[in-house]
């Protein structure tokens, strides 16, 4: 081995030996600074015969570049070793829990008029809205139910204290009555008429109260007027929705005849699961029928050009189905504990 | 409405199992409810007399029974029962016999001796709770008889829930008539035979309501033995029937009116003075009822008097003081009928309800009144013997009800329904319900008979069609409609998107109840009119709610009874109060009652849930306060302080949108929180749900390309002035070119001398077309100083 490759891996040697970048100076110096072991050697070269400097220069600059590589090699070796010490001591425990706020949650019946809301829409269902405060005349009279008549047994209804007129509305459909008055006066030109096809969830109030009734509770009650609207479009929509809401076809329903003095004919719609904990059993669901024909004219509508459907949910119940919740009063006593589940 | 399922069977008994049956009669309108077994599954069971009875050799207890079960040699039973004697037929679970709960009878020794089988106490058989003793069968009981058979057990009572248009399915009659409809299974009748009169007795009959009571029929029965026993078979159908055995005589008025659907009412004639009178009552008058409450009648109250007094209220319950009595000799039936108009709501306003005003109010048949009084004076004559007087009858033909045709236009019911039928299967079948139709070129025109009250326009024709088409016949199409869009606006967003961002943020919304106790709106609201309701469930539910703010308390106070000390609820909902709805505020649909939807919030506890990473804060007016702007964003709320009763005087704030107020926020008064024990001040807010609604559609600007300058204001200002002023002195005297001002430190203490505070504020500066210059910036700077200074008292602080 001659000097010069002596001289290279000794210098590799000595850089390899340098622990941190001070040493790997150091060890630079030794080599390539001013009084360097390569730079003596260029500076020994001036001795030499032009042939001979020629062939020795070449010689010396390349142990002078594989020198300088070792360096950069070995620089660049201590940078990435400093780098994953950095990176390692500043490893997390990646574990623990993020930081900040929760989030909170809907309601499971407001979760659940959202859906519905959402599904009839997707049929062009709007959503109405009514006061809970109502007059006897929309929650009542207009809806074909006269004074005295035996249908006003079937709801017990909250008077207001020195009030004739008003009550807490039983049912969302006085919204029925409200929302035909004002179609027909915004389309008084329009012949036909558009079909008025809305939704209508809200609160009603019952004087009942046990494990199955409170005395407040929801419903959303939906209408549909236009020319041609059939008993077979209600069976339609209902069943569609239905299926859609519980997301499932394996959903047994039956109609069945019923009396309400709003609608002729009259049903209710009962469902049975075809698994899971309520299999088999028909659960009501849904009261439903063809507008009276006094409610189209409360209404505005003339019975013999329009007719129409109606049909009132109870989200309360559904959501009782859908989420298996098997007590309504959790609805309305704000237990976190209760309300977290529905996030 | 309960009934014997065997009982119907007497009258119509198509090829259908009770479960068939009771399906049938659902799918049909008459809404099976419950059906249970009279009684449960067993068999084996025998009726058997007792021939000797001794005592037990070991046992002092118990007793050693021979048995006649009809067959063979007696049998030899060890018995416990108390009442075990000689010659008592009772009945006698064989070996092999199965008794309910799956429990096999086998040969036994009891106590050393031999027993072949086990006679049974009702509890025993499944039929009552009754364990006293053996359950004692009639002398004539046929020994040897299953006692299934004897006892007719293999029943089912039926409970239908019958809607209001259908009166004429509240008798046996009417149900039998309906399923003999449906089936096409033959109806027969109860058995009707008149009876002719074989004494004189009468007792005159005035109508003097005829309008009200068009048909009053009434007779005398003489020598009646009241106290002769109602026979078993009438016990078992009344009772299957839900309606308990009272005497002889009340039981047939029951028995006729479940069976034919006409009510009848029994007095004691010899407590009746002069001719019978129909009336409306006289002011004053008062009438003891049977079921011992006094009333006064109301003027619209139809009464049944005598030439002395009122003596029942007609059709809805007879007086205490004539009704028969197990000492009744005379009887004088009533059978009669009141229209539905002169008996509706009435008995709901002395508060109750009979068997007899429930049918009366949804009309009873107007043609029964004979044949119903025929068929009680047979079976009274029957059971507790007696000498019938002749029927009586008063009638005012012109205020009876009349059956007018009905049109019904088939294509209107294809319409209608939506379903293809022609119209001789309309016809066929309305006429399986006996309704009378006759055929014209373009309709039919339907009669309903007398029973019927449901049918008055075509609707109720289209309704019967479909109810007996049946609507599981009924396709079931997605409908076809015209495909216009709705409208999706961007000015307003729909409540759910609220309520997802306060989800988002944390909250959980909860639903509370509207009506709410006096004291909250008293003190959380200070109303000084609130709505009362008039028959509120209980008491502390009595007011409607004029705020959102109470309940929410009330759901703090709930969840921290429950080791939930971080709350963090909202809740949409109407509040309710007693005045006209503001200028410009939808909503007054209520004349008198403004009801606007409004949102509220409530935070307590840690302003964080518990975590490691963040120190533990008390949640307070800024957090909630962040809620709410983040909940408007990007509409930008304005706040001043306002006195509230339920909030902290010095820490609550008006909320206001646009000018507007819309709403408060605020920490809930340290009293109130000292009362109801909710820790740290909880932090609230609630505003106009309308408000929170409305959007406003983006617009964008230019994007300057210039660069931004930054400048930091620390001013010291006297500590009564509010960030606000402060902020509106720098906005009033900004030029153009400054695009922000944002308040970003306040600061008190060392430093800034007494009774003041620093605030710093960052001005961002920017020309859309030019770079500033700094000469400019500063004369900028200096213009906001001097206006600061002027407005508001603030200086630079150095």
């Amino acid at each position: 081995m001659d000097t010069l490759e002596r001289l290279v891996s000794e210098a590799r040697a000595a850089f390899d030996a340098a622990a941190d970048a001070a040493a790997l100076e150091q060890a630079k110096a030794r080599f390539l600074g001013k009084s360097g072991l390569v730079t003596e050697q260029l500076k020994a070269l001036g001795k030499l015969t032009p042939e001979e400097k020629r062939e020795r220069g070449a010689a010396v600059n390349r142990a002078k570049a594989a020198i300088e590589a070792a360096l950069e090699a070995r620089r660049d070796g201590l940078r990435q070793a400093a780098l994953a010490a950095q990176l390692a001591a500043e490893r997390l425990d990646v574990t623990l829990p993020g930081r900040g706020s929760t989030i909170g949650g809907l309601h499971p019946v407001s979760r659940t008029m959202e859906r519905i809301e959402r599904l009839f829409h997707s049929i062009g269902f709007v959503v109405a809205d009514g006061p809970e405060i109502e007059t006897d005349w929309h929650n009542f009279t207009a809806l074909n139910v006269p004074p005295n008549h035996p249908a006003r047994s079937m709801q017990d209804t909250f008077f207001l204290e020195g009030e004739k007129d008003t009550l807490l509305r039983t049912h969302t459909s006085p919204v029925q009555v409200r929302s035909m008055l004002a179609h027909v006066e915004r389309h008084r030109d329009a012949d036909p008429m558009p079909d008025l096809r809305i939704i209508a969830p809200g609160r009603v109030y019952r004087v009942d109260s046990d494990a199955t009734h409170s005395p407040m509770f929801h419903q959303v009650e939906g209408l549909w007027v236009g020319e041609g609207v059939s008993f077979a479009d209600l069976k339609g929509v209902v069943a569609d929705f239905l299926r859609d809401f519980f997301e499932t076809d394996e959903l047994k329903l039956r109609f069945r005849p019923s009396f309400f003095p709003f609608t002729e004919p009259s049903a209710e719609i009962d469902v049975a699961f075809m698994s899971g904990a309520l299999e088999g059993r028909w659960l009501e669901v849904c009261g439903c029928g063809m507008v009276h024909p006094n409610v189209l004219r409360s209404g505005g509508f003339d019975p013999e050009r329009y007719t129409g459907f109606a049909f009132g949910f109870g989200p309360d119940r559904l959501t009782m189905l859908r989420y298996g919740v098997n007590d309504l009063r959790l609805f309305f006593e704000g237990d976190l504990r209760f309300l977290g589940q529905f996030r | 409405m309960q009934f014997s399922e065997n009982w119907l069977r007497t009258f119509v008994n198509p090829p259908l199992d009770t479960d068939a049956l009771g399906h049938l009669m659902t799918m049909a309108g008459l809404e099976v409810e419950e059906a249970h077994a009279v009684a449960p599954p067993f068999s084996g069971v025998v009726v058997a007399r007792i021939v000797a009875a001794e005592k037990h050799p070991d046992a002092d207890k118990l007793k050693l029974c021979k048995v006649d079960v009809g067959e063979g040699e007696p049998l030899q039973i060890v018995c416990g029962a108390p009442n075990a004697a000689v010659g008592m037929k009772v009945p006698c679970a064989r070996v092999g016999a199965k008794l309910p709960g799956d429990f096999a009878i086998k040969a036994a020794k009891l106590r050393g001796v031999e027993s072949f089988g086990m006679l049974c106490s009702a509890r025993e058989l499944g039929l009552s709770e009754d364990h006293a003793g053996l359950l004692a069968l009639p002398d004539d009981a046929p020994v040897g008889t299953d006692i299934r058979a004897y006892l007719d057990l293999d029943d089912t009572a039926f409970e239908i829930k019958l809607t209001p248009n259908r009166a004429d399915c509240l008798s046996l009659t009417g149900v039998a008539r309906e399923v003999a409809a449906l089936t096409g299974a033959p109806f027969t009748p109860a058995p009707l035979t008149l009876v002719p009169p074989t004494s004189a007795a009468r007792r005159a009959i005035v109508l003097d309501a005829p309008q009200q009571c068009p048909r009053y029929c009434g007779r005398v029965i003489s020598g009646v033995d009241a106290k002769a026993p109602t026979p078993t078979w009438m016990k078992d159908r009344l009772q299957r029937s839900g309606i308990r055995s009272i005497s002889a005589l009340v039981d047939i008025t029951n028995y006729v009116m479940l069976e034919l659907g006409q009510p009848l009412h029994a007095f004691d004639n010899a407590k009746l003075q002069g001719a019978i009178h129909v009336r409306l009552p006289k002011p004053g008058e008062e009438l003891l009822l049977l079921n011992e409450q006094t009333v006064r009648p109301a003027p619209d109250t139809l009464l049944i008097a005598d030439e002395a007094r009122a003596l029942a209220l007609a059709g809805i319950m007879g007086g205490e003081e004539t009704g028969v009595t197990l000492d009744t000799r005379e009887l004088f039936l009533e059978s009669a009928f009141f229209t539905p108009a002169a008996v509706a709501g009435r008995a709901r306003a002395y508060g109750f309800a009979s068997d007899a005003s429930h049918r009366y109010e949804r009309g009873v048949d107007f043609q029964l009144q004979r044949p119903a009084i025929e068929r009680a004076t047979q079976l009274v004559l029957e059971i507790c013997g007696g000498e019938a007087g002749p029927v009586e009858e008063a009638r005012s033909d012109a205020d009876l009800p009349q059956r007018a045709e009905v049109a019904l236009r088939p294509a209107r019911v294809r319409k209608a329904l939506g379903v293809e039928l022609d119209d001789e299967t309309m016809r066929a079948l309305l006429e399986r319900v006996h309704l009378e139709v006759r055929n014209l070129a373009v309709e039919l025109r339907v009669t309903p008979p007398s029973f019927r009250f449901d049918i008055e326009i075509e609707e109720d024709l289209i309704e019967e069609i479909a109810r007996l088409h049946g609507y599981d016949n009924i396709p079931a199409p997605s409908p076809r409609a015209s495909l216009a869009m709705l409208p999706c606006t961007e000015s307003a967003r729909p409540d759910w998107a609220v309520r997802h961002r306060l989800a988002g943020r944390g909250f959980q919304e909860v639903v509370n109840f509207a009506f709410v106790e006096a004291a909250w709106e008293r003190d959380f609201c200070a109303n000084a009119a609130p709505i009362r309701l008039a028959n509120p469930i209980a008491s502390q539910m009595d007011t409607m709610r004029s705020s959102l703010i109470a309940g929410l308390v009330a759901n703090l106070v709930t969840n921290r009874k429950r080791q939930q000390n971080r709350v963090r609820v909202f809740e949409i909902g109407r509040c309710f109060v007693r005045r006209a709805a503001p200028q410009g505020v939808a909503g007054e649909e209520v004349a008198g009652f403004w009801q606007p939807r409004r949102l509220a919030a409530l935070a307590a506890g840690t302003a964080l849930p518990e975590q490691w990473g963040e120190a533990a804060r008390a949640v307070d007016f800024y957090d909630i306060k962040g809620d709410l702007e983040a909940l408007f964003a990007p509409r930008a709320l304005s706040f001043a302080p306002v006195e509230h009763p339920a909030l902290h005087p010095g820490r609550a704030a008006s909320v206001s949108l646009d000018g507007r107020v819309v709403g408060v926020v605020g920490e809930i008064h340290p009293l109130l929180a000292q009362r109801f024990e909710l820790g740290a001040s909880p932090v609230v807010f609630e505003v106009e749900l309308d408000a929170a609604l409305a959007a406003v559609k983006p617009e964008s600007g230019d994007i300057s390309r210039m660069p931004a300058v930054l400048r930091d204001l620390a001013l010291v200002v006297p500590a009564t002035v509010s960030a606000a002023q402060v902020l509106n002195a720098l906005q009033e005297a900004a030029p153009a070119t400054v695009r922000e001002i944002a308040l970003f430190d306040v600061y008190q203490g060392k430093g800034v001398e007494p009774n003041h505070k620093s605030l710093a504020f960052r001005i961002f500066m920017q020309d859309t077309q030019r770079t500033l210059e700094d000469a400019e910036v500063d004369e900028a700077v200096s213009g906001l100083l001097r206006h600061v200074e002027r407005a508001v008292g603030g200086r630079l602080r150095v």
